[in-house]
């Protein structure tokens, strides 16, 4: 099996509202002092490719991602998590190009890594969500598209692929090639890297490409907006003053706290 | 060209999710001055069928049997062929499973733009705009789309209803020619226990997170309380990915975008990520041992204490409330 994870990298999600700006003239968040992560989902996607790869043997492992030359650490640290192989295109245009041009430019990059029984992108990114890469991307490359897939088995020629759906969950039989976007679970949280292995990750072949390599509108992938355009960003004032309840003892303070909750069931 | 198309996989009934995309399908196709024409996909939408007709001008029920289940190759083809035909200037659809997973691909084969999680579409001149939360609900986003039809998922819940129409749509059933695609079939389903009742329904709902510390106070504390309130379950992201409770319990960017009358968030520190969940909530209450947990922030009340100590008492204390 050969197995091609895409990983986005993005500004730390986790950093508190309180410290969160944007540029709003750019339509853009503002660095500040935020790291710069992989897209959990899509280290859930290498992470379920690793376990794959554990159980069935025989496979290879390609991750690939599309962005700022600092995304190269996002793909040394899954080197270090043990993918096999590494490619980088450089975005030099629009920072925050729309999902069809992302889909456009690793559809090209797949093409120029080989051929792949099974495409894994996470389900969406913790920036701009938009939770689409994975669906234009099948559509480039004429594949079915699975989402919010949790867990993979290989059984009888077949992947048996587990996802998530609003009131459980299903398992699909599907012919390789597929493209599959990968959502969080408890089995597949992402592995530490060993610190030696990270170390290591710098010492292995990390191919890079430009835009201008694809074979695609290289113009038209740096203006990265002619499937959609951000028109507006901006932070929402929306902050509620709350109400504490007061009391001298905890009974007293739980005894209005339970006014209050019937206070709103009541009235429905 | 200036019509509203609203696709729904079939269901037994016309639930919020539906209302919600109907009504705002209804008032996008009253601003571009077009029709508002619906397509079902699935078996066993009669009824589904009827409720809709009130508000769409015309039903299109797609249920032969290539279609009668939902698999994703399939039900593509039939959407892209049944929009196709209809040259909407907008496609719109609910935020289930479904719609997430096809609604970008439909987007693609119409040769249109899609957007998804939106809150507000409107027209701006020639141009369609969504508004959507972004950066796990820290920062809203107007996008503008450039191709023509706009596909459009909805956090539909959140959208009002439409009025009934005095009369009723025309209702259709679609003969298409359309070969069952079987590079992926489902093969299993399967209901998570208390999946019943959908969160996304829910007017009541219970939430515990991190700070719960273990599967058992899920049981033996909150369980007992949600009965008492009549409510639904749910938890973060980090009781879900600890394996607690079920990940279709999580509320949150990336779980469930939930609408209830009140929502209770206990030992949950309120992280962007679960609030963009909640947004919609009309009242937000919290328990947390933290005074300057995020939570409150978006809390209507409030009380710092430990659960542990509050929610037994909680019990106590609504039951005699409500006898």
């Amino acid at each position: 099996m050969n197995i091609l994870v895409c990983l986005k990298q993005i500004l730390d999600p986790e950093i508190p509202a309180r410290d969160f700006r944007v540029v709003a003239a750019k339509r853009e968040a503002e660095r500040g002092s935020a790291s710069l992560v992989t897209n959990i989902f899509c280290e859930n996607a290498l992470e379920t490719a690793l376990q794959f790869r554990e159980r069935a043997g025989g496979t290879k492992i390609t991750v690939l991602s599309y962005g700022q030359p600092s995304a190269e650490d996002s793909l040394r640290k899954a080197l270090a998590m043990k993918a096999d192989a590494a490619a980088l295109v450089v975005n030099d245009g629009n920072t925050n190009p729309d999902p069809l041009t992302v889909a456009r430019v690793l559809a090209a990059a797949n093409a120029k890594l080989g051929t792949f029984d099974l495409i894994m992108v996470g389900r969406e990114a913790g920036d701009w969500g938009a939770g689409q890469t994975g669906g234009l991307l099948a559509e480039m490359l004429e594949l079915p598209c699975v989402s919010f897939v949790d867990s993979i088995e290989s059984v009888g020629g077949k992947l048996h692929l587990k996802r998530q759906t609003d009131t459980g969950w299903e398992t699909l039989a599907a012919e390789p090639p597929v493209v599959v976007t990968v959502t969080n679970d408890e089995h597949n949280v992402p592995r530490i890297p060993k610190v030696r292995d990270v170390m290591m990750s710098y010492r292995q072949p990390l191919t890079q490409w430009t835009l201008d390599e694809l074979g695609i509108n290289a113009d038209e992938a740096r203006a990265g907006n002619t499937y959609y355009d951000v028109a507006e960003l901006a932070i929402p004032q929306k902050e509620t003053r709350c109400e504490f309840v007061s009391g001298d003892t905890l009974d007293e303070k739980v005894e209005a706290f339970a006014r209050r909750i019937i206070e709103v069931t009541g009235a429905m | 060209m200036n019509d509203v198309c609203i696709c729904l996989f079939a269901a037994p009934n016309f639930d919020k999710s539906a209302q919600g995309l109907a009504g705002a399908g209804r008032r996008l196709a009253a601003e571009l001055d077009g029709q508002l024409l619906a397509v079902i996909v699935g078996a066993g939408a009669d009824a589904l069928a009827a409720e809709v007709a009130r508000i769409a001008d015309t039903v299109t029920l797609a249920d032969q049997a290539e279609l009668a289940e939902y698999q994703p190759e399939t039900c593509l083809n039939a959407l892209a062929q049944l929009c196709g035909e209809r040259s909407p200037r907008a496609v719109l659809l609910a935020n289930d499973t479904y719609s997430q997973e096809i609604a970008p691909r439909l987007a693609y084969r119409l040769g249109g733009s899609a957007v998804g999680d939106g809150v507000e579409v409107r027209v701006e001149g020639e141009a369609l705009r969504v508004v959507r939360q972004v950066y796990g609900g820290k920062a809203q986003a107007v996008i503008e789309l450039k191709r023509t039809p706009a596909v459009v998922w909805l956090r539909a819940r959140s959208f009002a209803p439409a009025a009934e129409r005095a009369e009723s749509g025309e209702i259709t059933r679609a003969a298409l020619d359309i070969q069952a695609d079987t590079r992926t079939r489902i093969v299993e389903r399967k209901r998570e226990a208390g999946g019943e009742a959908r969160l996304e329904e829910a007017r009541v709902i219970v939430s515990g997170g991190r700070g719960i510390g273990g599967p058992e106070p899920f049981e033996s504390e909150l369980k007992p309380l949600a009965e008492l309130l009549g409510a639904q379950m749910a938890a973060s992201r980090a009781a879900c990915d600890a394996g607690w409770v079920p990940p279709t319990w999580q509320v949150g960017q990336t779980g469930k975008k939930v609408t209830p009358e009140l929502y209770l968030g206990i030992a949950i520190t309120g992280a962007s990520q679960h609030m963009a969940g909640i947004s919609e909530a009309k009242v937000i209450a919290a328990i947390n041992t933290d005074p300057d947990a995020p939570i409150f922030k978006h809390s209507r009340f409030g009380i710092v204490e430990d659960y542990r100590k509050v929610v037994p008492l909680l019990r106590e204390k609504l039951a005699a409330l409500q006898r």
